[in-house]
């Protein structure tokens, strides 16, 4: 486990290859314009990124979670906002791929793992956040189709994804109310917000997702009524691990910069990289990196293994990956003084795009409280 | 159809290459070894025609132990099988010894086209691929920035020196590609997970019949230097003379 494997090492080798030559030459380009790329998404998808713990029978890759970290961290290096957003699509497709019966695996995954459509998760409501548990939007059941109503909030990919699978509520009894139901984007009834103003994230669409009498047939619902909060959680056990991958990918990135920067600028007559005070906070950053990093690639063990402690253990990793990701990203600025900060060199980008993952997918004040529940074993 | 595409292990471009000045040998140890870029290319030719065609692909290197890496890169992008021709009399193999060794097993394996670079970024030869189409007695159409394949026939554009032309093959025939010819596919996940489970042969010289004494080298080096520092440039300031002294410079390197 801490040793990548032969496979391992050709499947980075392959993610390194390609977010070297196609996300990270545009990475400040579609940060500056906003610009979603779908194209070098499919491509993505065509080289298996789209399904990646999928099995192989609806198109998926089949790979482990353990691969998917080194896989997500290395795409991350490229750009850490579609990397993250990699990651949300394989959460969606990985929740019809293990928790949909045959026909709806059939119908949405293999289009999914190929990221010729793409999917959103949508769970979160402008008054319901951090506590997902209460959540209003619902799902009322009419012959043989459910009818939505509400509004989902910050909804990565919103208005581009063509599968939305949609928490929702079935009945008034809390988190057993709750039900997973996959609406297409073609539904009448379904709109869209407008594109989020946002500190970072910005190649991807982040908006509300509005359900206006949207009528889906009850086929479309995953497990039984009441399962959706569960298969949510799930999904986000996988997703946190994933996020904090990214966090390290794009913190490494900025390291690495550093470390080749401080080499070649020269400054009260030597090269910085000859203070000493820089040195040990280089070799901080990159001990912080490396602790993280165990972290997520135990965390990713025990969710291969389905160790009972899982939660636990993907929740700590989460939040020390996230925090050290910011963290060292946001002194990788500070080393490179003036230069740091301008927009051309890519590093102010990491920086803004690794502070919502702080935030996002539960928020790391929602991973101690997890983990505390654990010591205080309150559930 | 039975392609056998020519795949060769080669120092990493983007590091820093080395010869060992003693052996006049490359020094494999000091650089990564990867497959050679055009040689993705070539491999890239054939599996395009694969996609839409029957279509048997075989990559085929000669080299060390360690070449097996590049042999599953080649069958993770998509070869079916390959084959590895590994034996100890082969190091410090010269450019006749390799065409005859991979002719015998190119003639072993059997084969309808051969499609290799048009030359290594690290021997650079250029002449491989000829060689061995001589030595099997079959057509070559080298130097092609395009190619065409059918069920029996191959063809493809040349460029020269002032303008182009195009080649055609009956098959069997040998073909050699340049940096035009093709963008190489990446691998899938899919694919490098079965490259493993692909079919790799190991051939030594006894395997193809061939001395394993017989010299590797028919002309061996026998002496190298590293390369000079550079040195400043000439430079020239005009005093009313400037054409006149540039243009002998250049007549001088018989620039012009
Ligand atoms: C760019 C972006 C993309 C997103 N993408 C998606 C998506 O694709 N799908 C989706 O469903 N959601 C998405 N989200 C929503 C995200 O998951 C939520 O913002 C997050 O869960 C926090 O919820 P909230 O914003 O409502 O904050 P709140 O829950 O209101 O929290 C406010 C603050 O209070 C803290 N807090 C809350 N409760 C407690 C507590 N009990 N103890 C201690 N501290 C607490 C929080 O940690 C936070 O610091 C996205 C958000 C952003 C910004
Ligand atoms: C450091 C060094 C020292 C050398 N010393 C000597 C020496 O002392 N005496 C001497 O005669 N020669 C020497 N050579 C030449 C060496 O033997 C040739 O490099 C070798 O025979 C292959 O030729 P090439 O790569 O130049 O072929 P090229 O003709 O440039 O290759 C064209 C194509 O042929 C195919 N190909 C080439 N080699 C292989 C292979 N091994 N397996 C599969 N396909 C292949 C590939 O498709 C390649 O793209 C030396 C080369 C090097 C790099």
């Amino acid at each position: 486990m801490f040793q990548l494997s032969e496979d391992q090492r050709d499947l980075v080798a392959m993610v390194r290859d390609f977010a070297t030559s196609s996300l990270a030459p545009h990475a400040v380009e579609w940060d500056q314009t906003k610009h979603f790329p779908i194209d070098v998404l499919e491509e993505a998808g065509s080289l298996g990124m789209g399904g990646i713990y999928v099995q192989e029978d609806v198109g998926g890759s089949g790979l482990t979670r353990s691969d998917a970290a080194h896989i997500f961290e290395e795409l991350a290096k490229g750009d850490p906002t579609i990397a993250a957003y990699i990651s949300i699509h394989n959460m969606v497709a990985w929740m019809i791929d293990s928790f949909g019966n045959t026909d709806q695996r059939k119908k949405w995954v293999p289009d999914l793992a190929a990221m010729t459509s793409l999917g959103s998760y949508c769970l979160t409501e402008p008054d319901a956040g951090s506590d997902a548990g209460a959540l209003r939007t619902k799902a009322v059941r009419d012959g043989d189709d459910y009818v939505l109503n509400g509004v989902k909030q910050f909804i990565s990919g919103a208005g581009c994804s063509s599968v939305y699978v949609v928490m929702a509520r079935t009945s008034d009894t809390g988190n057993q109310g709750i039900s997973a139901i996959v609406v297409p984007a073609e539904t009448p009834g379904l709109s869209f917000g407008p594109n989020e103003k946002k500190m970072g994230w910005n190649a991807m669409p982040t908006a509300q997702v509005i359900f206006h009498n949207v009528r889906v047939p009850v086929g479309n619902l995953l497990g039984a009524e009441g399962d959706g909060f569960g298969i949510a959680m799930k999904g986000l056990n996988g997703g946190r691990i994933n996020m904090g991958a990214c966090s390290l990918g794009g913190a490494q990135w900025a390291l690495d910069q550093t470390v080749a920067y401080l080499k070649e600028r020269k400054a009260f007559g030597k090269p910085l990289i000859d203070q000493q005070a820089l040195v040990f906070e280089l070799a901080d950053m990159d001990t912080e990196l490396e602790t993280a990093r165990t972290m997520i690639w135990r965390a990713a063990d025990a969710l291969d293994r389905g160790a009972p402690d899982l939660v636990k253990l993907c929740a700590m990793a989460k939040r020390v990956a996230t925090d050290a990701g910011f963290s060292v990203a946001n002194r990788a600025i500070q080393l490179h003084g003036g230069y740091g900060y301008l927009s051309e060199y890519g590093i102010e980008k990491v920086v803004r795009d690794l502070r919502v993952h702080q935030i996002l997918e539960g928020s790391n004040e929602i991973m101690r409280l997890i983990i505390g529940r654990t010591l205080a074993d309150v559930h | 159809m039975k392609i056998i595409v020519l795949v060769k292990q080669v120092p990493d471009t983007w590091g820093d290459r080395t010869l060992d000045l003693r052996t006049g040998w490359l020094d494999r140890g000091s650089s990564d070894s990867v497959i050679d870029e055009i040689n993705e290319r070539a491999l890239e030719v054939a599996l395009s025609y694969q996609d839409g065609n029957d279509a048997e692909v075989v990559a085929l290197t000669m080299g060390p132990d360690s070449a097996k890496d590049i042999l599953r890169k080649a069958l993770a992008m998509g070869a079916d099988s390959a084959i590895h021709l590994l034996d100890g009399g082969l190091a410090g193999a010269d450019l006749l010894r390799t065409s005859e060794v991979i002719a015998a097993a190119a003639t072993k394996a059997g084969f309808d086209l051969i499609i290799a670079g048009n030359e290594s970024t690290d021997g650079r030869g250029g002449t491989l691929p000829s060689l061995i189409a001589g030595r099997l007695g079959v057509a070559q159409a080298t130097y092609l920035d395009s190619v065409v394949i059918t069920t029996d026939a191959v063809s493809g554009h040349r460029a020269t020196e002032n303008g182009s032309m195009t080649l055609h093959s009956p098959l069997p025939a040998v073909v050699s590609v340049t940096e035009q010819s093709a963008e190489p596919r990446f691998p899938n996940f899919k694919g490098i997970m079965r490259a493993k489970k692909k079919p790799v042969t190991v051939w030594s010289l006894a395997d193809l019949g061939l001395d394993a004494a017989a010299a590797s080298a028919h002309s061996v080096i026998t002496q190298t230097s590293p390369r000079p520092a550079r040195v400043a440039g000439t430079k020239i300031v005009d005093r009313g003379n400037a054409g006149v002294e540039l243009a002998e410079f250049l007549a001088a390197g018989r620039l012009i």
